[in-house]
Formats: C-alpha cells, structure tokens, sequence
C-alpha cells in the first residue's frame, strides 16, 4: 500500500490533486484487469422511454447490447381473478381496463367468447355487430395513433406526438358520444351492445372520416420520408418470419415479414368476411415496415369505417332471448344517467314478474352452461385470444386473455441483442407493449 | 434553501410565504409517473387540445431529483409499490402528491391481491382525484386546485402552527356517523 | 314478438328442453356439486330449494365421427404418433368437441412428443402456439389443475386445443418450450398464478407477483384480496382485517 501523497500542481484551470492513498492503487489496478467495459443497465419501471412500467435490463459492451431482459409485472392487476367473483355482463367491465388502448378489442373477444359458450352467435343482431366492427375499427385508429405518438417521442420527435393526440382526440369525442366514456367503456355485452347509437353519431363518424382524410398523409409528409426518421427505424428491431412462429408474434411484426396474416380474413368474427379491405404487409422485417403498416391499416380502418355507416339499418342491438339480454334499454336522463323510466314505471308499477326478472338478471346475472371456448380477435397489436371456462354458473369460472403485447413483448430480447442502446427504445416502440396488456 | 425556514413568525415571514408560494406554484415540475389508463389520459392532458402548458406545468421530468410532484396516475400493484416510494423519495422537498384516478386513490374495482388499496399507504397524499380514468378537465382542476394549497402553505413556525391546528381541527370534526340531515 | 307475454316470459317456448340448463356430454369430469339452488352456504332454507343436488359436469368425450375437418386432424395425429411407435391410445386420454372446437386431453408424459408432432407433421402444420391458460379445478380429484394449450395452424387455418391435466400433489407438467418459445412467459405465468411447475424451462420464476410472494393467487384456494402492503419492514394490514368504518 502506497503511503506517499503527490502534492497538487497547479495548472492552467486551476488546482489538481492527485487521489492517492488508502486502496486506490488496487482499485486502479483491479479497473484495469477488467479488460471489458460490460455494465448492466437498468431502464424502468418507471423510465419515460420505456412504454409504461416496462423494466428493461441490458447487458452493454460500450454502446451495443449484449443481453437484454423485460421485467414485467409491475402493473398486474388481478383482472382475471376479480371477474370468477362478477357475473359475466360486469365482466366487460373489467376487460375494458386489461389493455387500456384497445378497450373495444377486449369487450368484443371477452363477448364472442361467452356468446359462443351460450351458443347464441348466430342470434347477435346484424347492426349490434356492424357497430361492434365501427368501433373496432375506430379503436384500430386510436391505437395506432397512440402507437406513432409515442413511438415518435421516444424518438425525440415531439411533434408527431402532438399531431397523433389531436387526432386521437376526435376519436375518443366519438366514444364520448357513444359511450358516454372517453376511455374504459364497457359498452360491448355479451348478446350485444348496452345501447343503441345516440343521434348525430353517424353524422359525427362521417365528419371524422372526412377530417382523418386530410390529417392523415400528414403523416406521411411528417415522418415516412423523414431521412432522420428512416435512419432510426430502418434495419432496427429486426425479426424474421421463422423468429415470429418460434416466438408467436402477430400483428404488424408478424405482416412485416411478408405474411399477410390477419384473423379478420382468415378466421372472420362480427361478419368481417363480407367487408372490402385490404391486409398490408412489408418485406422488410424492421421497426420501419411495422411504421408502414400502421398507417396503411388506420387508412384500410377508415374504409371499413365508412362501409360501416353504409350498411347500418335500424333494429334491436341485442339478443332477443330475454334471458341473456338486458332487461332495460337504458337512456339519458335529464339527471345525466342512464335510467329507463318508462323500465321503471312498467317494473314498479304495473307487472311483479317483471320487476323479480329484472332483479334476477341484473343481480344475479344469467347462466351459461359448462365447457370452455377460445375465441380470437386481430387486435391492433395482434391476436387477442380469450379463454374462457364456465361451470354452469352465473360467473365466469376461469378467463384467461392472451394478450398479443404480453407475447410479442418476448420478441424484444431477439430484437435488442447485438444493437445499439438507442435502438432498443426504437424496437420496443415498434412493438408497442401496453402495459395494462401486458400485465393484466 | 432552508433559510425561509428559520425565519422569525411576523410580517416578513408571511410576506416570504406569500412570494414562495406563488413562485412554486407557477413553475412546478411534475414526475412522469403514468401506471396504467389514467398515464394515458395525463399524456392528452399535456397534449395539444389541453395544454397543460397554460398552467406552467408542461415540462414532464424523467429524474424524481428534478420534479416536485409526483402524478400517481393508475393502478399501483403491490410490486410497484417500493419503486413508487424510491421515487418520491428521491424528489427534493417541498414535494406534492396527487393521486389520479380511483385506483390509486383507494383501489377502485380492483379489490384483490394484487393492487394496494390506495396509494396513501405508501405516500402522503395531497389531492385525491377522483374518474375512472378522470378527464383532462378533472385533472387540471385539481392541480389547480394544489396551485391553491401551494400558494397558502405555510413556512417555518407558521406551518408547526398550521399542522397543530389541522390536527386540532381534525380531532373536533364531528363523525360522518353522527351528522344529521340530507348529506352532500 | 306476439307470442311473449308482458312479463317476457314465453312459458311454452322458454322451458322446452333445449332451453333448460341441461347435461352436456355425459361422462365429462365433475367440477363440482351444486346444493341448493342459488349458493347460499350459511342461513336457513328459506327458498325450499336447499336439498337440490346436482353435479356440474364438463362436456364429455366425443365418438368418431367428429364432424368437419375435426376428423382429419385426429386421424392425421393417431397415424403420426403410430409412426413414432406411440399407441395413441396411450397419449391421448380422450378428444373432447364441443362448441365446434376440437380438444385432446394429452397424457402429461406424452405432450412434448404429440406438440412436436402437430407442429412438424406436414399435415397438421400447428406452427403457432397462443400460449398457456391454467385452471384450477379443486373437486377434481386427482387432477386438480389443468393446463391449457390453444395451437393455431395458419397453414390449414385451424385451431385445437390441447389440455393436460396433474395432481395437485404432483403438480408437474413437461414444459413446451422446446417446440414453442412463444411458452416461455406463458409457463412463468402460468407457475406463477398455479403453481404447475413446467419440468424444463429454462428459468422457472415468477414473472408478475414479486419474487418473495407467497402462494399461487389465481388458484381456487387463494382469496380475492386481503393482502397486507408490506413495505420496509413496515405493514399496513389487509383491508378486510382494519378497523371497520361504522
């Protein structure tokens, strides 16, 4: 051990000292042994880049990531838990929240599931699903919107992320209208929809189209051909076909390897059989073909949006079987809620086995015979798949989401390893995990 | 600084607090912690229909050691709980804490094993916004609203003499149990 | 409609067989036994239902023919596993449709070798596995968890399900990681809220409760909340054990 003390020089900026005594020297010395500059970094939970309570450890050699790993979990919520102790019309109300951009894309897969074990698909209204399809497709639209937002900040493009609120904006007016939610709207049942379209919807999705028209080659001039933009996403966040079986991602990882695989053409639901649209793909397998995609699906959305509002006819938006559909058709209030009083009149008043049926089906909810079913959605992020098992109860016995940002966020490790560190946050944002998803 | 702080009770420390107050409340730097749904909702609100920039408050800090109040916006699962307690307590005081939306206000519907029942658990909590998730509006009314508490709060003596009175306060108030009448 | 009286009720319509919450598929496995009519555990019987007995059954096993291209695939499946010197017998327990969706129920010992197959068999093709669903059936005696396994065939178009089911007491099951990585976070998940344990996976941990959780908490068995926040060393208790607000 070194004993002696340099004396501090003086130089131009002003004193120097020498750090010497103590263990220094072997700290030195063990500094320079470890030849590698191998550092494990931490990102997240709660990292402004990293999409959410996403937890990102890397293993970097300078600039370039050797080894990288998710934590996740940091968001479970218990949803599937807490619906076995709902009935299954409450469940909606807990899906909508699991993958909070795609609230639409839940309560559809979540309702599909429980109509087919109630073996009542075919009885679902035409218009309850031609509006199922509408607003799919205008959550189509929000979601990627969301997606190049974000996806643009991270990249310290802040402008795309103001263009892509404004937009979503205009979207979640329409929910607002519809729903009476901006977000987390439950409005998809099972054997239908809660109610029917208020007035002036129909003119306001129209408006909407015509306004998303114009916004969206915005887009295009902002960022497609962006040189800035092209040289972070091209060649970045790379996975080929083979490595999206193995992995089982979908959705536009899975289109942007040249596989046109969408489940609304190859596995149709809510009638997307007889709607005109195309399914884009890209041969490029990186974050910028996904980029491409995104757009060229929110345009293919609004021409199913507008063949939507086309086909819509009046008629019922739920089942006619009395013992599945819910007893009131709910309306506005002046108070602001969603009473029936001609409902309330007609139980309270004039017939008791209406009121006891009423009471039945809203506390008690309806049964569904056992088995179990999957049923499958092509959510924005991919394949949304629900399991549902009933034991002839009146509550769902076991649902289980698999959730595509849940699966394709394993890809990130494939993705990441052997690029640089700033090319991780483009991989990961051309993945687009929703946390809510993710961790359920 | 620390200095307002031992500054004697009288004239000048009121006038002190008066300036403090307003200087803090003008420029606050909130943390980005977004959880879940309601993270969503405080992006639009810092977005352009909103902007959350009228109120001084655009500039979303990534480092807790930059920021002054934490945003809990969604959801806090029991294995998010010790990062959010890190992250408050690395901000530098004097800090504030709202709790946006029901399920960190109180858990909301998720009453299970896997959310803490009300982020006031973990953190001291000053404003408590309600909504599922709340509206961009809602939002900005409360931090208007922690605008106000943060112009009136209290420095050095004054604020020992403050929290004594709200203890006292708080100790007098009558039950909900024991208030007669129509409650609202 | 005209033949619904006021009350919504179609008494001729509404209570013909087809109707009524029936048995489907004799023989299925009891999940569990119903006593009464609307699943009161404590109380008197007030309802003049409570000796109702009736036991809740899952659909059972189907006989050939199965209909649609369901039998092709099980032909093309049992000719496969022959192949490989397998007696499907032997593999699979028994092949389940119902809501027109094809299950095989795989001996546990026997998984990996039928996945292989129904991915690598030209004419199966499974190329792609939606991951692991757990499901606790605690009054299943001796095969009180299952695993549940979704494979999608973009090739043919096609869906199936495989489900594998383990004691409670020996709660292993071969993990499918080998033949679809796509399992890897399925099967932490699926340890994690079960507890099956995957033999094989590479890194069996929990992956969304802390790591020094206790207990599996999507089982039966595990109660919905009342969980105490630990932080510290410090600990608030559990919701349902603090003072009551009056």
């Amino acid at each position: 051990m070194s004993t002696s003390h340099a004396s501090p020089r003086e130089t131009t900026e002003g004193t120097v000292y020498t750090v010497t005594g103590g263990d220094w020297d072997e700290v030195v010395q063990s500094a320079a042994r470890a030849d590698d500059e191998r550092i494990v970094v931490n990102m997240g939970p709660q990292h402004p880049s990293t999409h959410g309570v996403l937890r990102l450890i890397l293993e970097i050699d300078g600039e370039t990531v050797t080894e990288a790993r998710c934590g996740i979990g940091y968001l479970h919520t218990g949803i599937e838990k807490n619906l076995e102790y709902r009935t299954w019309t409450q469940g909606t109300t807990f899906v909508t929240r699991m993958d909070y951009l795609t609230p639409f894309f839940n309560e559809t897969a979540y309702c599909l599931g429980v109509e087919k074990l109630l073996g009542i698909e075919d009885q679902i209204p035409d218009r309850a699903s031609i509006i199922r399809v509408l607003l799919m497709e205008l959550n189509r639209l929000s979601s990627h919107l969301v997606c190049i937002a974000t996806g643009g900040m991270e990249l310290g493009a802040t402008t795309i992320m103001i263009y892509g609120f404004r937009d979503r904006e205009l979207i979640l007016d329409i929910y607002e209208l519809i729903t009476g939610l901006r977000m987390n709207h439950a409005y998809i049942r099972p054997g239908g929809l809660a109610q029917d379209l208020p007035p002036g919807a129909v003119d306001q999705i129209r408006e909407f189209v015509k306004k998303m028209k114009k916004n969206l080659p915005e887009y295009d001039k902002l960022a497609t051909g962006n040189p800035i933009f092209k040289a972070r996403m091209q060649d970045v966040g790379y996975l080929d076909l083979a490595g999206c079986m193995a992995l089982g991602a979908t959705g536009p990882i899975l289109r942007s390897t040249g596989l046109p695989h969408d489940l609304r053409k190859a596995q149709p639901y809510c009638g997307y059989e007889t709607y005109d649209f195309e399914i884009p793909t890209a041969d490029t397998c990186d974050s910028y073909g996904r980029f491409l995609i995104r757009l060229e699906e929110m345009r293919q959305s609004l021409k199913i949006i507008e063949q939507c509002l086309d086909r819509l006819q009046p008629g019922p938006v739920m089942v006619a079987d009395k013992k599945i559909a819910w007893p009131a058709q709910l309306a506005l209030g002046p108070d602001g809620l969603g009473n029936s009083l001609d409902h309330i009149k007609k139980i309270m008043g004039t017939s008791m086995e209406a009121l006891i049926h009423h009471f039945k089906l809203v506390t008690e909810g309806f049964r569904v015979p056992p088995g179990q079913t999957y049923a499958a959605v092509e959510s924005p992020k991919g394949e949304l798949g629900v399991h549902v098992v009933s034991d002839g109860g009146t509550r769902p016995y076991r649902v289980h989401f698999r959730d595509p940002s849940f699966t394709n966020l394993q890809a990130m490790a494939a993705m990441c390893e052997g690029g640089q560190v700033a090319d991780v946050i483009v991989a990961v944002a051309s993945i687009d995990p929703v946390m809510g998803g993710v961790d359920r | 600084m620390g200095l307002e702080e031992k500054l004697p009770s009288g004239f000048l420390l009121t006038t002190v607090e008066q300036a403090a107050g307003w200087v803090r409340k003008s420029s606050v730097f909130p943390a980005t912690f977004g959880l879940a749904c309601c993270a969503i909702e405080m992006m639009t609100t810092g977005a352009g229909r909103y902007d959350l920039a009228r109120f001084g408050m655009e500039v979303f800090r990534g480092s807790p050691r930059q920021a002054d109040l934490m945003i809990v916006a969604g959801r806090v699962s029991q294995k998010m709980a010790p990062v959010l307690r890190q992250v408050y307590d690395q901000m530098p005081n004097p800090k504030w804490v709202i709790s946006m939306g029901v399920c960190a206000s109180s858990g909301g519907m998720f009453n299970n094993y896997a959310i803490v029942q009300g982020v006031d658990h973990i953190v001291p909590v000053d404003i408590y916004l309600p909504g599922c998730p709340p509206r961009p509006e809602m939002l900005m009314d409360a931090i208007l609203k922690l605008h106000q508490k943060i112009q009136s709060s209290k420095l050095g003596v004054n604020a020992e003499e403050a929290a004594r009175e709200a203890e006292e306060a708080a100790l007098k108030a009558l039950p909900t149990i024991e208030m007669k009448g129509l409650l609202r | 409609m005209s033949d619904v009286s006021d009350n919504g009720v179609n008494p001729e319509k509404d209570l013909s067989a087809s109707n009524l919450p029936g048995q489907r598929g004799q023989g299925g496995e009891e999940i569990r036994v119903q006593r009464g009519m609307f699943g009161a555990s404590n109380g008197g019987d007030t309802s003049g239902y409570g000796g109702l007995v009736r036991s809740v059954r899952l659909p059972g096993p189907a006989s050939r023919p199965y209909g649609g291209w369901f039998d092709e695939v099980a032909d093309e499946l049992e000719g496969a596993l022959e192949e490989q010197g397998l007696l499907p017998g032997n593999a699979i327990e028994k092949t389940v449709v119902d809501r027109d969706e094809l299950t095989f129920h795989i001996e546990r010992e026997h998984l990996v070798s039928v996945a292989r197959t129904l991915r690598d068999d030209p004419a199966l093709r499974f190329e792609l596995c939606t991951g692991v669903s757990g499901v606790h059936y605690p009054n299943d005696k001796g095969r009180e968890l299952h695993a549940v396994y979704h494979l999608r065939s973009i090739t043919h178009n096609r869906v199936i399900r495989l489900e594998v089911s383990c004691p409670d007491s020996d709660r292993h099951i071969p993990s499918l990681f080998s033949v679809y990585p796509t399992n890897d976070w399925h099967e932490r998940e699926t340890y994690d809220f079960f507890g099956i344990v995957f033999d094989g996976h590479p890194a069996l941990t929990r992956i969304m409760m802390p790591d020094d959780w206790q207990g599996f908490p999507q089982r039966k068995d595990y109660p919905l909340g009342g969980i105490p926040v630990e932080y510290k060393g410090a600990q608030i208790p559990a919701p349902d054990q603090r003072r009551s607000y009056s």
